[in-house]
This record gives structure tokens, sequence and C-alpha cells, in this order.
């Protein structure tokens, strides 16, 4: 068997006094198409973030490609995908010099060789060619994440790891998310997803991870579509209050396709 | 006497020809190293530093006058580099843990450092007046080997911030993503830092301590009106800090006043007067859909993916 691209074992993380994520163990196989899923708070992001590290962990074991997280580790190979840009600081910044900077990497402090080119190439494949020179700070919410995948996929990544890539995001940008994903996937490339919902990703996902209260509630097959919303797991964002859901019976039920 | 003859007089002059080399490089490598701190929202770690690179002037004195050096204040300007480097560690440091503790350890830094100065330098026999050439600058009194240690300086402040703008740039603009890639991103906040400190003490002697954030935020200022790019931003800012400067000096030769001052202000009133005008001088876009990508259809998120999978629309939509 190959080495997995992301093997943690033990995983415990602990922010701000509060333990945020408890034993995880994942292990994610070359080539796979993971769903990661869990209510809001439930610590998706902060295991990604672990895994990536940049939250340091309390205790347990991340192998990327093999490799211990650090500088020897295959940084190049991942491209990682935030929820958002962080807030505009003063000084304007183009599209082109975002994805700029997801060609530099661990070791690799310089732009390589053919860096305009790539970039412009990676930002052309998201369907803002056009828009290259155009300040981040005045592009709308969707076109901002849209330079965000760009600056993941400028360094051609084997493993792309996206923090809910479709929530409040306008149809168009949605679309080329599950477009990009859904091309590299064909392409053998290894994709983490963090999703509220498995929406337009459903066809696409091998399996979810389902976390709650920063443990694995769940891991196997996803959720069938069609009961998605009976997933305990489930957060609705209709505009609809939420009704609690009632506490009792069996802490988890998950329906398998056949 | 003609225009002409009055340039070539000024030029031959060799305190002028040091002053004016001087003020060139810090007017070049200021705004470099401010684009940096404004995009990380450390606009004021300027500050910061000078206000404890006065305690190091001090101490160099200090120093100087224990061990019989002439002129006392031999060791004032590595007192400084030492004491602004130290400070700028600290900083950053403080920066890294978090913001709601950081306010405060910086007001203390920022006063702490005045005193310290003033306190010191009463120990090594000086007074308050042997500081105010510091705070406020004399670059009517570099002497060649300020020259030199300027030059350096500079010259390696210019090298690393433009050399590694785009690495500088990806922890400034986004250390999240900049940690996921692998970066050395705590060796990249302490050479930003760093290279902020080397840049107050040579700026030291041009503006004065006190005046040293200036000339490397207010020329980002006023080029970040105009300039679309963060590599624009930075090389406009440039410009801008050398302009000011060999102007600044250039006034001071034929009025009596004081050269920092005449360049803060210069680019102050540069900034008043550009933000002014600038929506008449800056080109306006030329009229277009604003959002030629959209649908113009309202589709709401809710409708497509509460059918399930088979109604989501061609990704091509
Ligand atoms: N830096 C932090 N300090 C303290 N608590 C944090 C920090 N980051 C996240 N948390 C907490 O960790 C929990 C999980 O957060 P997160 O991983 O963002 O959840 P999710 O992505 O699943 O919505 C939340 O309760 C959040 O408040
Ligand atoms: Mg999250």
């Amino acid at each position: 068997m190959s080495t997995p691209v992301i093997e943690a074992t033990g995983l415990g993380v602990t922010l701000g006094g509060q333990p945020i994520l408890d034993g995880i163990d994942l292990s994610v196989p070359a080539g796979e198409v993971l769903a990661l899923l869990g209510a809001n708070g439930s610590g998706k992001s902060t295991l990604v973030r672990t895994l990536l590290g940049v939250v340091p962990r309390t205790s347990g074991e991340v192998r990327l490609f093999g490799a211990p997280l650090g500088p020897s580790a295959p940084w190049h190979r991942i491209g990682y995908v935030p929820q958002r840009l962080p807030a505009a600081a003063g000084v304007p910044a183009t599209a082109y010099e975002v994805v700029s900077s997801g060609l530099l990497h661990g070791r690799t402090l310089r732009p390589p060789r053919g860096h305009r080119r790539r970039a412009l190439a990676a930002l052309d494949d998201v369907g803002l060619g056009d828009r290259a020179f155009q300040r981040v700070q005045e592009m709308s919410g969707g076109q901002q994440q849209r330079v965000l995948i760009a600056r993941a996929l400028v360094r051609d990544p084997d493993l792309l790891v996206l923090d809910e890539p479709t929530s409040g995001i306008d149809i168009p940008t949605q679309a080329t998310f599950v477009d990009t994903v859904s091309r590299l996937h064909d392409a053998g490339t290894t994709v983490v997803v963090i999703l509220h919902e498995l929406g337009p990703f459903a066809p696409l996902i091998d399996r979810a991870v389902v976390l709650r209260h920063g443990r694995v509630a769940h891991d196997g097959a996803p959720p069938r579509a069609r009961d998605e919303h009976a997933g305990e797991w489930h957060d609705h964002t209709h505009a609809h209050p939420d009704p609690e859901p009632p506490r009792t019976g069996p802490s988890l039920s998950v329906e398998v396709n056949p | 006497m003609t225009a002409w003859d009055q340039v070539v007089e000024l030029l031959s002059s060799p305190l002028m020809q040091r002053a004016l080399l001087a003020a060139i490089l810090v007017g070049a490598a200021a705004p470099v190293v401010g684009t940096f701190l404004v995009q990380r929202r450390m606009a004021l770690m300027g500050d910061g530093i000078g206000h404890v690179a006065l305690t190091g002037v001090a101490l160099g004195w200090l120093v100087g006058s224990w061990a019989g050096l002439v002129p006392q204040d031999t060791l004032a300007l590595p007192g400084a580099v030492v004491a602004a480097v130290v400070g700028s560690i600290v900083i950053e440091l403080v920066r890294e843990r978090g913001r709601t503790s950081g306010d405060l350890a910086l007001a203390l830094m920022f006063y702490g450092g005045i005193a310290g100065g003033v306190l010191l330098i009463k120990l090594a026999g000086g007074t308050n007046a042997n500081l105010i050439s510091y705070l406020f600058g004399s670059i009517s009194t570099v002497s060649s080997a300020d020259l030199w240690w300027t030059v350096g300086l500079a010259v390696l402040v210019l090298t690393l911030g433009v050399g590694l703008r785009t690495a500088l740039f990806a922890v400034s603009h986004d250390e999240e993503f900049a940690r996921a890639s692998g970066l050395p991103v705590r060796l990249l906040s302490m050479l930003v830092a760093t290279i902020a400190a080397l840049t107050v003490t040579i700026a030291m002697r041009v503006v004065g301590l006190l005046l040293v954030s200036a000339l490397m935020i207010v020329p980002v200022a006023i080029a970040q009106l105009f300039a679309r790019s963060f590599g624009r931003t930075m090389m406009l800012a440039s410009v801008v800090g050398v302009v000011v400067s060999i102007a600044g000096l250039v006034l001071t030769y034929w009025q009596d006043i004081p050269p920092g001052a005449t360049i803060v202000v210069l680019a102050i009133l540069v900034y008043a007067v550009t933000a002014t005008l600038q929506p008449l001088l800056r080109r306006p876009a030329p009229p277009r859909d604003p959002h030629p990508d959209m649908v113009d259809d309202v589709l709401l998120v809710d409708d497509v993916t509460d059918d399930g999978p088979l109604s989501r629309p061609a990704p091509t939509a």
C-alpha cells in the first residue's frame, strides 16, 4: 500500500485553555475526496489548520505524504484555501500579487522562474484572467474566493484542502469550486473539503468524516444526499430558526447509500 | 549669482554632499520598510522602536564615558542599533502572542524608552540637550563614519526588503496561509522587525527618533492613494521619500530651518494636497457592468441544494 497523503494519530488541540480537538485519528489515501462535516464550532477548521501546521497541536502526530510537519514536509504538493481573505490591510494588493505569493513554500522564499506566466494561468483557470491587476480589496466575496483557489492551485498541488468553499458564495463561484474539484479529482489529486452540507459536491465525495465536539463521530460513506437534512450534524442555513433537535435516541444515525 | 551657480555651490560643499547622500538613502529605504509595517497594521512600530532607541543612544554614551572614549558619543549609534533591534524583536513577540496585552506592553516600551534615555544620559554626565540632536535629527553633523554606517545599513535594508518582498508580502498579507505553506513565518516576521529597527537607527540622524516613523509611513499613505498594487505602492512611496528628503534638505540650505522637521512637514503637505486632489487626478474607470460574470437572475443557493444534486445547475452556468 502506498503512503497515505494525510496520516494523523491521536491528535489533540487545546486553544485558550479549552480542549478543541481530542483523540482524532485520520488517514486519507491518495486520490480520495474526503468531506469534513459537522456543526458550527465542532472543530473542522481547527482540524485542517492543525493538519497543515497552522495551529500547534497538544498531542499526536501528523504526517503529510509520509513526512512529519516542519521544514522538510513537501509543502509544494499542498494547496490550502482558507475560508476567506484576511480583513483588508491598508496597502492595496492585486489578485496577481496574491496568487504569486502561492508560489512560495517551505524554503522557497523567492518566486521561481516563469512565475508570472504561472500566476496568470492560475487566474485564467478560475475565470479571473481579465481581473489579474485589479485590487483584491475591491472584488466581491465570490471573486476573492476564486483568487484564493488560484493561489492554492498555482503550485499544482497533489493535496488540496478547502475550508467551506460554498458557504455564502454566489452560484458561479460555487460552480467554479465544484468544477475545479472534479477536474483535480480526475487528475488524481487528493481533496479534503470542509462542507456545511454536501450540496453540489455530493456526487464527488468518496468518504465523509463527521466531527462533533472535537471528536470523530462518523467516518465512512457520505450521508445520502436526499436525507441529508435528517443528519444530526446538518446545520440548517435557512432563514427560519432551527428547532432544537431532540436529545434522545441513538447519538448518531447514519444512512448509507446502498 | 544664477540658480545654476547656487546648485553648483550647494553640491560642492562636502557637508552637503554627505547630508544629501544620507537623505537619499534614508528617504528610499524608510518607505520600503513602512509599506510592510502598514500592511501588518503596525504603522506605529517605527515610533515604538524610536523611543527604545533613545535608551540605546544614552547607554552607548554611558559606556563611552566609562571607557573614556573621545568623543563621548562614539558608541551612541551602535547603542541605538542594539537597543532598536532588541526592542523591535520584543514588539514582534508581543504582537505574535495576541493583541490584547500587546497594546499595554507597547505603551510601556514607549515611555520606558524615553524615560530611560533621559535618566541614563544624566548618569553619563550629559544633559538633555545632548539628546535633542537624536530626537529631532542633526543631518548637518553627519560625519564620514556616520555616513558609512548609513550607506551600509541602507543598502542592507533595501536589499532584504526588495529582494524578499514576495515572501515578506506573503507573511504580512495572510499569515495563516503562509504557515500552511511551510514558510518560516516567525523568521520572516523577525526580519521585518529587524530591518525596521535598522531603518530607525539610520533615519535617526536625518529626521530624528521622534519623526522617524513619519518618514516610514507618510510616503506610503501618499503612494496608496494612487497605486493599485503592493509593488507599485512600495516603489512610489520610496520615490516620494527620496523627493521630500532632498527637497527638505535643500530648503534648509537657504533657510535656517531644521531639516528633519522640514522633511516631515513637506511629506504631510504633499499628502494633504494629493489626498484633496486625488479624485481629480485619478483616471476615471471606464463605465462597465460591475458584475459581468454574475448571473442577472436572482438564484438562491437553497433553491439549488435543497432539491438534491440532480437539479444542480451545470457548472458552466
Ligand atoms: N484561536 C482560538 N482560541 C480559542 N478558541 C478557538 C480558537 N479557534 C477556534 N476556537 C474554538 O474552537 C471551536 C472550533 O472552532 P472551528 O474549528 O472554527 O469550528 P468549525 O470550523 O467546525 O465551525 C469553536 O468553539 C471556537 O470557538
Ligand atoms: Mg470553520
